[in-house]
């Protein structure tokens, strides 16, 4: 076994603030998905430009410049409405918020194409059909269109958030005591940094693993209603 | 920001810009030819053969870029063995560090790839070529390897520009790829957002560089899919 030289306790600690961040940033990400998806699919063209060129922007984008930005330029922004108010102290924005933030709108931007490939994906009878039995648009929305959307996208959401696991790594640059910040406290200290880092890894591994086993359930549960056919 | 700034920046980003694609290229061709014998184990019905393969897949696929990058910037310095070996020089340098972190963390996702592309070779072409008696080996090299690396390129082509983005992670280790050099330049001018955002139009060039290149790739590596010649006797 190997000698955590008592950062046990400190690695777990960290390990919450991560899962807490990923989560985080999938409700923020799920958001602005769908929101991105109806601005893609919109009849007005600034609004489906709009939706085109947040997600094709993004996409191009290293995720750890985006971090960067939104930590430095939330603190910038912050501090100008601020200035408007005639507040001129320095305010530094939380590194959570900042990473909360950066991740939410990465994944936001590559859910909102699969969002916009399962909507078109369900055959519009199905909300011709609801239409005529007399559901408003918004019922339509909720009752037809968002479980098979949720079915149909789920696979590739999964993927997304196992990419958004790993990418909260990159908010430790910005001072996060995530899981990779507590280990290189622990480096530090111990002078031990193989030992340390692959235990990170190692607690990377278990938290991909136990979400890709829990994606698995949550696909079969989604399409309970689907026949499998097999070749 | 003023124009002169925004002029300043442009050519130490363009310096930064030069390590990020020098980086690419180099993890990009390694990647790929460390794939090949990982894919080809990794397909293997013999388990003993594709364990290993699996497992190297499994650590990098499944950690951060991060994590590997600082286990080898860092971590391997922790052993007096590696410390006194010949290797040393090498792992000492940031610049090889990140090259070869980047060339193991993407050859795990290539090989994965290439699995999917062998795999997809169809059966009918395989047995033919052993009906003809191709032996297993010229089977690999004729058929089943050429057809594969056609059917991997798009796939390819995106891991690239995945890799592109990755990259910018070199700035951890202190090295002035174009992500290092916006943040060197955002801590002179103060200027962190105006330079991040320029650094960005600069990774957005690189990306849209490198999708034409694939294209033209793609379409010089298959000529069945070219516009017909019309020969008029």
């Amino acid at each position: 076994m190997i000698d955590l030289h008592g950062f046990g306790a400190l690695l777990l600690a960290g390990t919450m603030v991560t899962l807490q961040l990923a989560l985080a940033a999938l409700a923020l990400g799920l958001i602005l998905g769908l929101l991105g998806a109806t601005a893609k699919l919109s009849e007005l063209a600034p609004v489906r430009l709009l939706g085109n060129g947040y997600s094709t922007l993004v996409r191009g984008l290293p995720e750890f410049l985006v971090v960067l930005t939104f930590y430095f330029g939330a603190t910038d922004a912050l501090m100008g409405v601020a200035s408007w108010f005639g507040y001129d102290e320095y305010i530094e924005v939380s590194a959570f918020a900042a990473g909360t933030t950066a991740l939410g709108f990465i994944f936001g931007a590559y859910a909102s194409e699969l969002f916009r490939g399962a909507i078109i994906a369900i055959p519009p009878g199905q909300a011709e059909a609801a239409r005529a039995l007399g559901m408003t648009r918004r019922q339509t929305f909720s009752r037809i269109t968002l479980p098979q959307v949720w079915r149909i996208a789920l696979p590739g959401l999964g993927n997304l958030f196992m990419i958004l696991m790993k990418d909260t790594a990159l908010v430790s640059v910005v001072g996060l005591e995530e899981l990779m910040r507590v280990t290189a406290f622990a480096v530090g200290r111990s002078k031990e940094p193989f030992t340390f880092y692959l235990t990170a890894a190692v607690i990377y591994l278990i938290l991909t693993s136990i979400a890709s086993y829990g994606l698995r359930r949550l696909e079969k549960r989604a399409s309970l209603g689907v026949r499998e056919l097999s070749a | 920001m003023s124009w002169d700034t925004f002029i300043n920046m442009l050519p130490l980003l363009a310096e930064g810009a030069l390590l990020t694609v020098e980086l690419l290229l180099l993890s990009a061709m390694a990647g790929l030819i460390l794939a090949v014998p990982l894919a080809l184990a990794r397909v293997s019905r013999t388990w003993w053969i594709s364990i290993g393969p699996r497992t190297y897949i499994f650590f990098f696929r499944g950690t951060p870029l991060l994590v590997q990058l600082f286990l080898v910037y860092y971590g391997l310095g922790q052993f007096e063995a590696v410390r006194e070996s010949f290797v040393w020089p090498v792992l000492r340098e940031a610049y090889w560090c990140a090259a070869i972190t980047f060339s193991l963390h993407t050859s795990a996702y290539i090989s994965e790839i290439l699995r999917g592309a062998i795999q997809a070779v169809p059966g009918g072409e395989i047995e033919a070529a052993r009906a003809i008696g191709m032996r297993p080996h010229q089977v690999y090299a004729r058929i089943i390897l050429p057809r594969a690396f056609r059917m991997a390129l798009p796939a390819y082509g995106n891991e690239i520009i995945l890799m592109l983005k990755a990259s910018a992670l070199a700035s951890t280790i202190t090295l002035l790829d174009l992500t290092g050099m916006a943040k060197t330049i955002s801590a002179k001018n103060y200027m962190p957002v105006e330079t991040f955002i320029t650094a960005g139009a600069f990774y957005l060039i690189i990306t849209y560089a490198l999708t034409h290149l694939i294209r033209f790739l793609e379409k010089h590596l298959h000529p069945d899919r070219k516009e017909p010649v019309v020969i008029v006797g």
